[in-house]
């Protein structure tokens, strides 16, 4: 069952490159046919991962489809790529979510053919960066993917469309750029040590690093990875690139592009310097909460939609990395469940968010109120969504969030609390939004012509309610593949020689950020 | 003494080539077209470049010591022969255009070349000299070759006068290093440095001083900058792109020859102002690009700035910055070529279309020009998996792993600046209307091949860079 097929996660990076260039032969003017093109490549490269999904074994937490080919030898770079249980959910994300984005693209009427083009680059990026394994094969996919999405938001974006382009780039390479740097650093490091050059991330785990450079590597790590998150305060990107994105660009850059950033700290940052991370721990799970009650504060101010759903972002994410640094497996459990159903449950908002905005052009609070009466369909499938995203029990929001709070709770019980708060907050203000867009009288009269969703649109929501449900209900098929890998990672990031199981990983998470 | 004209072959066919061009030139009606001409530097480059790969491996000497046959000089060969090609390539239509001459054009690419050539080749300061002043010259003429364009006049005047100012320093230096070890050949300079060690007349060191203050200004370094922007602004774009390109690398591998390698050992003397150079070269150049209005200046300035990355690479010294300088210098050559392709593919005679308006909606008129000026762009930014972003990392690992982090770190915050104004065409090619018009856009099929070939190289040495990095390694190892 060891999955050693070759060339498995190559095809998967492979597929939409493919269906990149096919894109480029075919005229420009057909856009139907391009549509149709994209789509199969997205669902075909879906349906890929699926199998991947089937051939991968739940029970080791081992790198499995592990691929590994000569790159540039004399440096010891490395072509390695390998998917274990905590990356096997985010590469399914990104494969599922990128064909919606593509079927929810159909008003996209202008330049449709680069459109999609950057559209299937951008999949190949992202999956590159979830599944790469070499730290340089890592930094160019975590660097390739921003082209893409810089001319998605710049081309296809809102009015002020390039200077959110602009602000999404720097912001994102400021930090990208020290952290090469670092990899740089923690290779030569390794070649001092060791006497080998090389990049492979499996052989630069657990490194003898003192503590003052583990402090500084995982300051430009972390530095990288909080921007893309983002952590307080390393948000301000966020709202604008959101918020001038066209509707797939916000769907793709909540649902996948974020969680580039949790999964960064998840698989490089925290492993890679234990020591640091450590220490940081209480620092970060500050920022965490600030971010999470800020986040919810502001988005609850919010008057545009998009913006209240953007700062929203802010907000679960905070949750997921207040997960993360509980170093427990609940917390970590809970923050990679929460960064799927974040990805679902806001990527299903966005896309709310454009239909409707399709229809009235307008996507202000305020434009709207009693739009149950006009358009059914719509008004169910948000409210599911609704609930989903602020952790109704029964719907997979819940799981996350109480996995989540379980774990930290056994860390630190003050910022979980000020944490669980954000719960409230964000029922308040998304069952707010909720009320005034749905509910009430129908007043304005643009409104009352309000055509409901039409079959495409259920279609390709669809598959997101199913999983926000089934996600909810039973979790189990889940978690159990997350579990082994996530355990090997807390013994890289504890440190504690052979930890059985999960009561006492809690325990050692217990002991080490309050025993600062 | 032994004549041994197999070190000089590769430059030796340039030349005939040149002298070829010249004399055909005066046989074909003056209102004829001369495509011709360009066609026969082509076969010469290109028989130079086999003669070049054949040679690949040899290590010999000639003119007592004075020329080397080595990887190294083989590999600048290589770069000068590829810069003269594409040069010469995107030139045909648009020397047309401007009214140049096209023979004298050609042949004076092709004596810049062979100037090169020596320079990468020579072992003795006075063969040194003399190829620099052959390159010179002819990159002076070639300056001034728009004489309808007054600032064409005006950048030949001004780097012609800058170039004689940096050519007496670097005079006064060989001087001095005369006067300290009894010899202008290098080898001898070398075992005079090793042999009486620290103990060195001060204008020994003051020699060296002012051969670095040649090379500086040569390479566009920081104060020694100034005359750059102007000469590039006003230099037929074809021929901007090879001085940005060749003439650097040509500066860059007779730098690399002398102080890198044969005077090491002052190394400790200039570590610290070259330390200084180096950051203040990046710095400035990309603060100032940001400001330009012009895409030809900005290139100007960001060519500027590369040399600064470029500088990295010889501060960190010969063992971790050899291989990464001459790599570099390879990327650099491809992206640099085709950017300033695509900028001559938008010129016309009466406007030069040099501005960031002139490239808006570009990228959908015109999407193979628009791909291609992307792809440069993003490659000089550094982004992977391109060119340029391989050829900085190996300069930044080079700095790393020499313990000179500060210099990544200085390095790659500058990458970021520069991100800025290289992103800042993409917007007007991709996300600004209006504009040249379509029509402006003329035929013009040999630039076009220009562009495909730089394109091919910029993303090939992205992705596949190892062969390259080989080659850049046994280069620079075959220095003595």
């Amino acid at each position: 069952m060891f999955g050693f097929a070759i060339g498995d996660l190559t095809a998967l990076l492979a597929i939409p490159v493919i269906g990149a260039g096919l894109l480029l032969l075919v005229p420009r003017h057909s856009s139907r046919a391009l549509f149709s093109l994209a789509l199969v490549a997205g669902a075909g490269n879906f349906l890929w991962s699926v199998k991947i999904f089937s051939a991968f074994d739940g029970s080791s937490g081992a790198m499995q489809f592990v691929e590994r080919i000569p790159w540039m030898p004399s440096f010891g770079i490395e072509y390695i790529v390998g998917i274990d249980g905590i990356s096997l959910f985010l590469v399914l994300l990104t494969t599922l979510l990128m064909p919606i984005a593509i079927l929810a693209s159909w008003s996209v009427k202008d330049k449709v053919k680069e459109y999609l083009i950057f559209m299937l680059l951008l999949e190949t990026g992202m999956l590159g960066a979830f599944v790469a394994l070499d730290l340089f094969l890592f930094y160019v996919f975590w660097e390739v993917m921003l082209v893409p999405m810089y001319f998605l938001i710049g081309v296809w974006g809102g009015t002020r469309r390039i200077y959110a382009a602009l602000k999404f780039v720097i912001y994102t390479m400021a930090g990208s750029l020290l952290m090469l740097v670092g990899i740089i650093y923690l290779a030569a490091r390794h070649a001092e040590l060791e006497q080998v050059m090389t990049f492979d991330l499996l052989k630069l785990y657990g490194m003898h690093l003192t503590f003052d450079q583990q402090a500084w590597l995982f300051f430009v790590f972390a530095l990288s990875f909080a921007i893309k998150v983002p952590l307080f305060p390393f948000h301000t990107w966020l709202p604008d690139a959101h918020v001038e994105a066209p509707t797939a660009g916000s769907v793709i850059l909540a649902g996948v592009l974020l969680k580039l950033g949790t999964y960064g700290f998840l698989r490089f940052a925290m492993p890679l310097f234990p020591d640091a991370a450590a220490a940081a721990a209480p620092v970060i799970i500050a920022l965490a909460v600030i971010g999470i009650i800020y986040g919810a504060l502001v988005a609850m101010m919010q008057s545009d939609i998009k913006k209240l759903v953007a700062y929203s972002s802010v907000s679960h994410l905070g949750f997921v990395m207040l997960g993360l640094f509980a170093f427990n497996m609940q917390g970590v459990q809970g923050a990679i469940y929460q960064m799927i159903n974040h990805g679902l449950s806001t990527g299903a908002l966005f896309l709310l968010v454009g239909m409707i905005y399709d229809r009235r052009h307008t996507r202000l609070i305020d434009d709207f109120g009693g739009l149950w009466k006009q358009v059914q369909v719509f008004s169910a499938i948000l409210l599911v969504v609704t609930l989903s995203s602020i952790g109704l029990p029964g719907l997979n929001g819940f799981i996350g969030e109480f996995l989540i709070l379980l774990g930290a709770f056994n860390v630190t019980p003050i910022w979980t609390a000020a944490a669980a708060s954000g719960v409230i907050l964000g029922a308040i203000y998304m069952l707010w939004m909720y009320r005034r867009v749905i509910h009430g009288p129908l007043n304005n009269p643009a409104n009352e012509k309000l055509q409901d969703l039409n079959a495409r649109e259920i279609i390709l929501l669809a598959p997101i309610l199913f999983l926000i449900v089934l996600m909810g209900v039973y979790p189990q098929p889940f978690l159990q593949r997350m579990k082994p890998a996530v355990e090997l990672t807390l013994k890289k990031i504890t440190r504690v020689p052979a930890v059985p199981a999960t009561n006492a990983s809690a325990g050692s998470g217990e002991s080490k950020p309050d025993g600062r | 003494m032994d004549v041994n004209l197999l070190p000089l072959l590769p430059a030796i066919q340039v030349l005939l080539t040149a002298l070829v061009v010249l004399l055909r030139d005066l046989f074909i009606d003056e209102h004829k077209t001369k495509g011709f001409l360009a066609f026969i530097s082509f076969i010469g480059i290109g028989l130079a470049a086999a003669e070049t790969v054949a040679l690949w491996g040899a290590q010999e000497s000639a003119f007592n010591d004075a020329v080397m046959l080595d990887n190294f000089a083989l590999f600048f060969s290589l770069i000068f022969l590829i810069a003269a090609a594409l040069t010469i390539l995107s030139s045909i239509h648009y020397v047309r255009q401007a009214g140049i001459h096209e023979g004298e054009f050609y042949a004076l690419i092709l004596f810049a070349t062979v100037g090169m050539m020596l320079m990468a080749a020579a072992n003795d300061l006075l063969v040194f000299f003399l190829g620099l002043e052959t390159m010179s010259i002819a990159v002076y003429v070639l300056t001034g070759m728009w004489r309808s364009n007054r600032r064409s006049s005006e950048a030949a005047m001004k780097y012609f006068l800058m170039g004689a100012f940096a050519t007496g320093f670097l005079l006064y230096g060989i001087a001095l290093i005369y006067g300290a070890t009894g010899s202008t050949n290098l080898n001898v300079i070398a075992d005079f440095l090793l042999e009486q060690p620290a103990d060195w007349p001060l204008y020994l060191v003051g020699g060296a001083f002012l051969l670095l203050i040649g090379f500086a200004f040569k390479v566009g370094a920081v104060p020694f900058h100034f005359w750059i922007p102007d000469v590039y602004d006003g230099a037929p774009t074809p021929v901007s792109g090879f001085m940005s390109v060749a003439v650097k690398a040509a500066a860059f591998a007779a730098w690399a020859r002398i102080l890198m390698h044969q005077l090491s050992p002052l190394d400790a003397d200039w570590v610290f102002p070259l330390w200084i150079i180096a950051i203040g070269t990046m710095t400035l150049g990309n603060l100032l690009a940001i400001g330009q209005i012009s895409v030809k200046r900005m290139l100007a300035y960001s060519s500027i700035a590369h040399a600064g990355y470029l500088l990295i690479g010889v501060v960190v010294g010969e063992e971790w910055g050899g291989l990464p300088l001459l790599f570099y210098l390879l990327t650099y050559a491809f992206m640099t070529v085709g950017a300033f392709a695509v900028l001559s593919c938008l010129a016309e005679a009466d406007d030069p279309r040099e501005g960031y308006r002139d490239f808006a909606g570009l990228g959908f008129k015109r999407p193979f020009l628009g791909l291609a000026m992307a792809v440069f762009m993003l490659s000089l930014a550094g982004f992977p998996p391109l060119a340029g972003f391989a050829g900085k990392f190996y300069i930044f690992r080079g700095a790393v792993l020499s313990g000179q982090l500060n210099l990544a770190v200085i390095g790659v915050l500058n990458s970021l600046l520069s991100v800025i104004y290289y992103l800042r065409v993409i917007v007007a090619m991709y996300m600004e209307e209006g504009g040249a018009e379509g029509k402006s856009f003329r035929q013009a099929p040999y630039v076009y091949i220009a562009i495909a070939i730089a394109l091919a190289g910029t993303i090939y040495l992205g992705i596949l860079p190892a062969t390259a990095l080989d080659l850049s390694r046994t280069a620079f190892s075959s220095l003595e």
